[in-house]
């Protein structure tokens, strides 16, 4: 019963970090494309200043969490996407630093630098996280022991990496309509413009993305032919992207692009229901919530944990996000 | 090297290079939260320009510090996922508790501080940097937490091979995080406050900025010399309580082979033999180790080669003995530099009571590479704390050798150890480029915003200036 608890927690934490620090991914992506000119560029990384930080944390304690719930998974997953996490780690490191360091000398080679290292930052982690998460449904070389016994290259196929691509193009998107809402003038046509130009793709790759789920995993034969109400919803949103766009309702779009990044990361959680990691050697090796949870103890004392200390954590950002919720324009004081 | 000695290096180097920020962040901090409220209390602008200035450099050692610790949270999947699996039960959920309860706090609420200067009520606003320093010194009571269990494991039981939490409170309760924990806090505040005393010396010298660094200078050198005390006093009731926990541990940080007569001598220094287990020289201080584990003349203290047998009836054959000359040394230049921190903390502190700061030319020189003593002695000590649990990864439980993971590659660990070191080793130049450059500009002038200016001008040379406009109708 607590492992489901957990395992919903844990979808729940990737769905908010999907869904929030998608939108920096996102971006962080359109900065060196966006950005006409350096105030642009400083006007684009303060209107997620705020908040791309706090989002962050989102991925922090779904590690977190996993480590205290699913030790195993945990484990499996982290070593055996070794290299996989090594690139993201690197990303992330540099992405943060970058933020702040770029502010600081106002030569046009250092920001340019820094500027490179905020896109790689930003591309790499979505990539590699949908390309992860296609793994996680298709199944893994694991052993009988729980270790994954695979190399990296083993995690790259057309599947993987038409997954990696759609999250890059999802996020994109959903950074481009945040900015949408967050800036004025110029930088918001153009970053509407961009939403325009990159919904199409993204319906597409998702598609395509959704048909070979259909033949690498066992979506499939578990599920038959109809595959629920929560994809063919996050197909939906999406769909409605493009309407609200032409008619400049840029918050619902945005919210669109925030629900298919929502109901998507859903599917993908209740694909895997209830294993964790399956095994493409034995499906028995499979890590589920049962064998790679911790003890009734350990899942009772951190329920007890999160049910008091999440709302306080969901109240205080929400409050964040309306703090900070004027839009940012060239004429602003500008902290990064 | 195989891929167990290359982890380890990777998870040395990685948490060596993390903890040279997180104790400056924790103890910068602190005092830019003490300036912050002084300027909300006396509403001087002084103490805004203070605090936003040390908030400058906080931020940017704050960024290394909080981009290292993601890698620390991930490597023990990595490198250590046959750890993680034996003790992940027990060890994941301070981990958890810390993102929950800490990060999260700490991030949300250090955006609210650096963006809200103007934006938020200004009691809200200090309510924000209060928050993040309430975040960091949580975080470092969660990981303390789990650190702790890896020193003195309890709360637990052996199930299906794997460790299980029996008991939150007995981890919380652990009488080894009551001792590391403020051990580690206090030398944090030291950190900061060496640091800050460093750099005010470094302007007062210049004799730039004077009505900036010269209370920063005066706030920082008592704190300084309080937790530096304070940080030796916990020192003292650690390593009693190192004698009855990890009497291994203690025995190799005083290169004790034998076990001493009824009254411990204190060894100074000594030439260390350890394939011959015995010293070369030495140098003693007659009673003093009786004094360190048991606050009194007498008492004997264990040595190595009778724990060595001990462990051997205990847990089997083996090697039970540390890297003792690393144990040895480690624990004394931490002594030597925590000693120093406290006899500088009173010379400034003095000096600036008489109010004779700015003829002590000398000494305020001195306190410019002073500002690496903490950084020596918070490393150090990290050293001889891990170092001197080896062979353990878990004391008792689990050696260093079973924890590594199985099926990772030497290949791929050296990858990565070369991957981390070189950025980690850029960012370091970065940032030392960034602190230099950030202090030889100073605060910031009244009124001014450097920022703002340049702002103004470019946006008066580009387009037309916008005025900030509300959501248009129709966006919902």
């Amino acid at each position: 019963m607590l492992e489901t608890v957990w395992f919903v927690l844990i979808a729940v934490l990737f769905v908010g970090f999907f869904f929030l620090e998608g939108f920096d991914f996102g971006v962080g992506m359109l900065l060196p494309f966006l950005g006409k000119d350096d105030l642009d560029r400083r006007v684009i990384i303060n209107t997620i200043g705020p908040f791309w930080d706090g989002n962050e944390v989102w991925l922090i304690t779904a590690g977190g969490a996993m480590f205290a719930a699913f030790p195993n998974w945990y484990a499996t997953l982290f070593s055996g996407f070794y290299m996989a996490l090594f690139l993201m780690l690197l990303a992330l490191i540099g992405r943060g630093v970058a933020f702040e360091f770029r502010s600081k000398v106002s030569h046009p080679a250092w920001r340019k630098t820094w500027d490179w290292v905020i896109f790689f930052g930003s591309l790499l982690p979505p990539l590699l996280w949908g390309v992860a998460l296609a793994n996680l449904m298709k199944g893994v070389p694991i052993d009988e022991n729980m270790n994954y016994v695979g190399s990296f290259w083993d995690l790259i196929s057309l599947y993987s990496v038409t997954a990696g691509v759609s999250m890059v193009l999802l996020f994109l998107l959903h950074g481009s309509l945040f900015l949408t809402l967050k800036t004025t003038g110029d930088l918001q046509n153009n970053a509407r413009s961009v939403a325009m130009g990159i919904g199409a793709w993204t319906t597409v790759l998702l598609l395509l993305f959704v048909v070979l789920s259909y033949i690498q995993t066992d979506m499939f034969t578990r599920n038959g032919i109809n595959p629920g109400a929560v994809p063919v919803l996050a197909g939906l949103a999406l769909f409605s992207v493009q309407f609200f766009l032409r008619n400049k309702k840029d918050g619902w779009a945005f919210i669109m692009t925030g629900l298919t990044i929502v109901l998507s990361t859903v599917t993908v959680f209740t694909a895997l229901f209830p294993r964790v990691m399956i095994s493409s050697i034995n499906s028995d090796f499979s890590l589920t919530i049962h064998n790679a949870a911790s003890g009734p103890y350990t899942l009772k004392v951190m329920t007890i944990v999160a049910l008091t200390t999440v709302p306080f954590v969901l109240a205080y950002q929400i409050w964040n996000y309306w703090v900070f919720r004027k839009r940012v324009s060239r004429a602003d004081h500008l902290d990064y | 090297m195989d891929h167990l000695d290359l982890a380890r290096w990777q998870f040395a180097i990685t948490t060596i290079y993390h903890f040279l920020f997180v104790p400056l962040s924790i103890g910068l901090v602190f005092l830019i939260a003490v300036m912050h409220t002084l300027y909300v209390v006396k509403k001087e602008d002084v103490y805004k320009r203070m605090a936003q200035f040390w908030g400058k450099l906080f931020l940017l050692n704050f960024a290394v510090g909080v981009v290292t610790g993601i890698m620390q949270e991930f490597q023990f999947g990595m490198n250590w996922s046959d750890y993680s699996r034996f003790v992940g039960d027990v060890f994941g959920g301070p981990l958890a508790v810390e993102a929950l309860v800490s990060f999260f706090l700490e991030s949300t609420f250090l955006g609210v501080w650096i963006f809200g200067w103007e934006r938020l009520p200004k009691k809200v606003h200090l309510a924000s940097i209060w928050l993040v320093a309430a975040g960091t010194t949580m975080s470092a009571f969660w990981i303390l937490t789990a650190n702790s269990f890896m020193q003195e494991p309890v709360g637990f039981a052996i199930r299906d091979g794997h460790a299980e939490m029996v008991s939150f409170g007995a981890l919380l309760s652990n009488p080894q995080l009551w001792l590391e924990f403020p051990h580690v806090v206090f030398g944090a505040l030291a950190t900061g406050a060496l640091f800050m005393t460093g750099v005010s010396a470094y302007k007062l010298l210049r004799k730039q900025q004077l009505d900036i660094f010269k209370p920063s200078f005066s706030i920082a050198i008592v704190v300084a010399l309080i937790s530096s005390i304070l940080v030796a006093i916990v020192g003292h009731d650690q390593a009693q309580h190192l004698v009855q926990s990890q009497p291994m541990k203690m025995a190799a940080s005083e290169g004790l082979w034998e076990t001493s007569g009824d009254s411990a001598p204190w060894t100074v220094i000594a030439g260390i033999d350890v394939s011959g287990q015995k010293n070369d020289f030495s140098l003693e201080i007659p009673g003093l180790l009786s004094v360190l584990s048991y606050n009194k003349l007498t008492g004997q203290v264990q040595g190595i080669k009778d724990l060595q047998a001990q462990y051997e009836a205990q847990y089997g054959p083996g090697n039970y003995i540390p890297p003792v000359r690393t144990t040895f040394w480690s624990f004394r230049i931490m002594v030597l530099a925590g000693g120093l921190m406290v006899l500088l903390g009173l010379y400034g502190t003095i000096a600036v009571m008489r109010k004779r700061l700015e003829r002590q030319k000398r000494y305020l020189r001195w306190m410019v590479p002073a500002i690496g003593l903490p950084f020596i002695a918070n490393t150090a000590g990290w050293i001889m704390t891990e170092i001197g649990r080896q062979p353990w990864i878990v004391f008792g439980l689990q050696k260093t050798e079973d924890g590594v993971s199985p099926t990772v590659s030497s290949a791929m660990v050296l990858t990565s150890l070369i991957g981390f070191t070189l950025v980690y080793g850029i960012l370091a130049a970065v940032l030392i480029y960034l602190f230099v450059r950030t202090i030889r500009q100073g605060a910031d002038e009244e009124g001014v915003h450097p920022a703002d200016e340049e702002n103004a001008k470019q946006a008066h040379e580009g387009a037309l200036a916008e005025t900030e406009q509300p959501l248009p109708a129709g966006t919902f």
